[in-house]
């Protein structure tokens, strides 16, 4: 018995592997110089149990992971897996039960400008025009109020609003009110961006148009983004890495370098590096054993007419 | 083609959305017309025109019409003259051509007596009377509401004791307040800050609650601290929703007016109100009791519209 398990170990270490690890040369070199680059982001060890009536859940179980300088890190996972969690505990927007979170080697604890964050709800104020928006960290952090005004502008010339600078976020488009928020979270130059799900709300076309500005920002300014999604196209399309949770409890499932070279463009999803690490989220997000028993498909009776005028088309 | 008066939460259009406006007050009107105005409708007293051979009946004088028909059923058998008379609505219902008449000699008319005061100058006193109620809660109420809602200490060490004190009517602290601060405006003032103080609190503590979380965390993750938090998110945040419940409020505090002003000596336009009941001038008090609504809706009326001047970061269709 213990023969056939080393034999069949041996043949498993002797395959080629899987298709999504096969990585070209530019791209293997990529990835090593970028291991090689100083770590922004340290989450080691973390852990987030809530208290509830039915008892302790744990969302996040012991997650370790870093974040290198400039690097582009999507989050994906099946509901439930703790991504929301993960990114607010980041922000310090929730407190972790245990474990660290060090930006630059210095351990963060509550919220700050370090850590930019851009939410799915946009989550503009209201009563604040575009620039006033974007200007409101600069103030914060006690900028006076004409330097302000003039690197807000720089911003929101950079997410292509200047001609909005004095709108109101109601009369702003869903994907102009995100630009909008991205701007106001760079203008603080924080060293990392959290997003969370920040395209979610948006139509498939906006969507598209929103994830090249966002690569254009980040390939031209020194920024780290954290970027949680639910979308996998999108996953791979940004990444460089991609950090796969799987639920109950959160946990870290894979980490995933993303084989398609940079930098990306929306013919490339069409590529087999592209296609090999899309089929490897699909079965790590949605095993097959799971689909089954969860019920994929709902127990519907039959009930159009057998001698309906249009019988059954299928 | 869908039912356009009656559609489940659709605006009318504005031809059908301005006529039914204006209907809301034209059909109480014109059912006071109906009952005004059409003899054969209620109309249960009977004005004497002609005594008859009644002995107490005097011209002019309105008897039940039950017992006008008994007395002059009485003559008939005792074969003598008959009493004749109209058909007229009580005293303390005057028709609205004599409401309106009212409303223009109510001005007109000096008092009576030297110490009495003018009808303008009644309504200027309540006036007063509601303005310094109102503003001195509202110092007190509105920051305290507002840090209510937004500390959790504030809201614990003041809401208790305010849910209980909003219980006990403003009135009743009446005989309390002439004793500490005279007869005069000051206890009035007293009762309308009583009746409007503890439910302001707790409105304006609501009203802070509701603003988005959202916007408190990303304020957080843009650098905002406790101080800037106050003041550059939740207050700018909860304008517009403070400002309707200010509105509202204001129109509660017009509410304890009445009471207020019997206490002590009486003053204002309740003053002139009982004045005129105690002379049956119904007329006159049905006129003062619509002043009253027609300064509290115009009032409303002009803070809407200076509301949509002042918040013009929301949407059109938001603003009430």
């Amino acid at each position: 018995m213990t023969e056939l398990i080393a034999e069949l170990q041996e043949l498993e270490t002797n395959l080629e592997p899987a298709d999504y690890l096969k990585q070209s040369a530019t791209v293997k070199d990529r990835f090593n110089r970028l291991k090689q680059r100083p770590i922004t982001l340290e989450i080691s060890n973390l852990t987030k149990k809530f208290e509830t009536p039915k008892g302790t859940i744990t969302a996040l179980n012991n997650i370790n992971f870093s974040v290198y300088r400039r690097e582009f890190v999507c989050v994906i996972g099946p509901s439930g897996c703790g991504k929301s969690t993960l990114i607010r505990t980041l922000a310090g927007l929730e407190t972790q039960t245990s474990g660290q979170v060090m930006l630059n080697g210095k351990e963060v604890a509550g919220p700050g400008p370090d850590r930019g964050m851009v939410f799915q709800g946009y989550t503009l104020f209201p009563w604040l025009t575009v620039k006033r928006n974007v200007m409101f960290g600069l103030e914060c952090s006690g900028h006076g109020t004409s330097a302000s005004e003039e690197q807000a502008m720089q911003w929101i010339e950079m997410v292509g609003l200047g001609k909005f600078a004095d709108s109101y976020p109601y009369q702003l488009s869903g994907g102009m009110k995100q630009r909008v928020a991205i701007a106001r979270a760079l203008a603080n130059q924080p060293k990392i961006l959290l997003m969370d799900e920040p395209f979610g709300a948006l139509d498939a076309q906006t969507r598209a148009k929103m994830q090249s500005y966002l690569m254009d920002i980040w390939q031209n300014i020194d920024i780290t983004i954290f970027f949680i999604t639910h979308d996998l196209d999108e996953a791979i399309y940004l990444a460089d890495r991609i950090l796969v949770l799987k639920p109950h409890p959160g946990e870290v499932q894979e980490i995933i370098e993303v084989p398609v070279p940079q930098p990306r463009s929306p013919e490339q999803m069409l590529s087999p590096e592209f296609l090999a690490t899309k089929k490897r989220l699909e079965e790590l997000i949605h095993p097959p054993c799971a689909s089954q028993s969860s019920g994929d498909h709902l127990d519907v009776v039959k009930m159009v007419n057998k001698n309906d005028e249009v019988p059954s088309v299928f | 083609m869908t039912n356009q008066w009656l559609a489940v939460r659709k605006p009318l259009p504005q031809s059908k959305a301005v006529p039914t406006a204006v209907m809301s007050f034209v059909l109480p009107i014109l059912l006071w017309c109906l009952v005004s105005y059409i003899p054969f409708v209620w109309h249960p007293k009977i004005e004497v025109t002609n005594t008859g051979d009644v002995s107490y009946f005097k011209v002019g004088m309105l008897v039940d019409k039950d017992k006008f028909y008994e007395e002059s059923n009485k003559m008939l058998e005792q074969e003598k003259s008959l009493p004749e008379g109209n058909r007229a609505n009580p005293v303390y219902l005057p028709a609205p051509h004599e409401v309106v008449v009212a409303l223009y000699t109510a001005f007109t008319t000096e008092p009576k007596r030297r110490n009495e005061k003018w009808l303008h100058e009644s309504l200027w006193d309540s006036i007063q009377v509601i303005f310094w109620g109102f503003f001195i809660s509202s110092l007190v109420g509105v920051p305290l509401g507002i840090l209510a809602g937004t500390y959790h200490f504030f809201s614990r060490l003041l809401e208790p004791f305010i849910e209980f004190f909003r219980y006990l009517p403003a009135p009743a602290f009446g005989a309390l307040a002439v004793a500490i601060l005279g007869i005069h405006q000051a206890p009035k003032i007293a009762i309308i800050f009583i009746g409007t103080f503890f439910q302001q609190v707790l409105v304006v503590s609501n009203t802070t609650r509701k603003l988005d979380q959202s916007l408190l965390e990303a304020a957080q993750t843009l650098g905002a601290k406790n101080k800037s938090m106050l003041f550059k998110v939740v207050v700018p945040g909860i304008l517009p929703d403070l400002y309707r419940d200010m509105r509202i409020l204001l129109g509660w505090a017009w509410t304890y007016l009445i009471v207020a002003e019997l206490i002590g000596t009486s003053s204002g336009i309740t003053w002139f109100i009982t004045q005129q009941a105690r002379y049956k001038n119904f007329d006159n008090v049905f006129a003062a009791i619509l002043i009253i609504g027609v300064i509290g809706l115009t009032t409303d009326i002009i803070l809407a519209k200076l509301g949509k001047k002042a918040f013009p970061w929301q949407k059109k269709e938001a603003m009430a």
